[in-house]
């Protein structure tokens, strides 16, 4: 259902761009305890270079890099990095998401620790975010077959 | 008068609201009550985040636009609730979107056409 | 007809919202309710209690955590429910 165009000029300028935006994200996700940014924002820019991918190539070549099952992994390792510091903070003798008891494992005071935590779960969210937006687009474009 | 002037931001948001809920009722197409719902929902995250504007207050983070100060004072920073709040509305309206897309190619593969009257003929059969 | 109601139900919800906004308060008011009960405690509060710098991204992700778990859920299940409608049995 997607049409494959072959642009020269397209194909040529996402071949420079791609990677300038996948480190884009990474800047936005890293930054987001003193700008605008943080795990969601960091993980629609990641989902836009695939989607990038799809629009000056063709389709097969997303295909290619994305299985169903390591799209299905990175949804389930972003969640289970979010709950699991939850479950890390229970286990360290706090409450649920508490993250001022991390201080224990990391080497700095209670009130850095919470700096820490909130770092490590922004990374859970970018992961899941990406992997589903890209989910999603390749189930909707290609209508269910994904061999 | 002044009541307009003054609340003039709630006017241009019932606006938005008014054409998401026309595309909704009086349009016969599927996709076209689609995008209304998505004006709709967009129409009311942008009405919450108006909430917490402050006459001469700069953006929610300490130390950024010139308002470096030591001691913080809490009339000089917008509001960042409605901010952090409509975060998450904007993710489940994604979610929706993408569902309520799927729904339209199923609905499609089955009965060939995405009016509305056609399907409820089609259905009667 | 169809869109002659919805004409008259659009105008009836329309001069119902614009009632209601007769009680909101005013637009960039510092003393509405809004600005008044929770939000000062959070924008003194932020930067002893955690080092961010950041209040949307430190109330996002320490202060409403739970909230950011669930939506992390929501949009996890969207996207299983979607492979799972439109993947065909081979």
């Amino acid at each position: 259902m997607v049409q494959k165009i072959d642009d020269i000029i397209i194909q040529k300028t996402s071949r420079l761009m791609i990677p300038f935006m996948q480190l884009y994200s990474l800047y936005v996700l890293v930054h987001g305890h003193g700008s605008p940014g943080g795990g969601f924002q960091g993980g629609c820019v990641l989902a836009a270079s695939f989607i990038l991918m799809v629009f000056a190539f063709d389709i097969e070549f997303l295909k290619k890099k994305f299985s169903e099952r390591n799209l299905l992994l990175f949804c389930c390792i972003g969640v289970f990095i979010y709950v699991g510091t939850g479950f890390l903070c229970i286990l360290l003798g706090g409450k649920f998401l508490d993250y001022s008891f991390l201080s224990k494992i990391l080497p700095c005071t209670p009130i850095m620790a919470r700096y820490y935590g909130m770092a490590i779960i922004e990374t859970g969210v970018q992961i899941t975010v990406m992997a589903v937006m890209v989910s999603i687009l390749l189930d909707l474009a290609t209508v269910g077959n994904l061999e | 008068m002044e009541m307009i002037i003054d609340k003039f931001n709630y006017w241009c948001y019932i606006a938005l609201i008014l054409i998401g809920f026309y595309a909704m009722m009086a349009k016969g197409n599927l996709m076209k009550k689609l995008i209304g719902m998505n004006i709709f929902q967009w129409s009311i995250i942008l009405f919450f985040v108006s909430i917490s504007a402050k006459r001469g207050a700069t953006i929610p983070i300490l130390g950024g636009h010139g308002a470096v100060h030591d001691i913080i004072n809490s009339i000089e920073y917008v509001n960042p609730l409605p901010h952090v709040l409509m975060l998450t509305a904007i993710v489940v309206g994604v979610a929706t979107t993408g569902i309520a897309l799927t729904l339209l190619i199923i609905l499609y593969k089955k009965y060939g056409t995405l009016e509305e009257d056609e399907i409820i003929e089609e259905l009667k059969k | 007809m169809r869109k002659i109601s919805g004409i008259l139900l659009t105008l009836i919800v329309g001069v119902l919202l614009v009632y209601g906004t007769f009680d909101l308060p005013k637009f960039a008011d510092p003393k509405q309710p809004a600005s008044i009960y929770l939000s000062p405690k959070y924008i003194e509060e932020i930067i002893n209690e955690t080092a961010v710098p950041n209040m949307v991204t430190a109330i996002l992700a320490d202060y409403r955590g739970y909230d950011t778990m669930f939506e992390t859920a929501v949009i996890f299940t969207a996207g299983l429910a979607v492979m799972m409608l439109l993947r065909r049995d081979k």
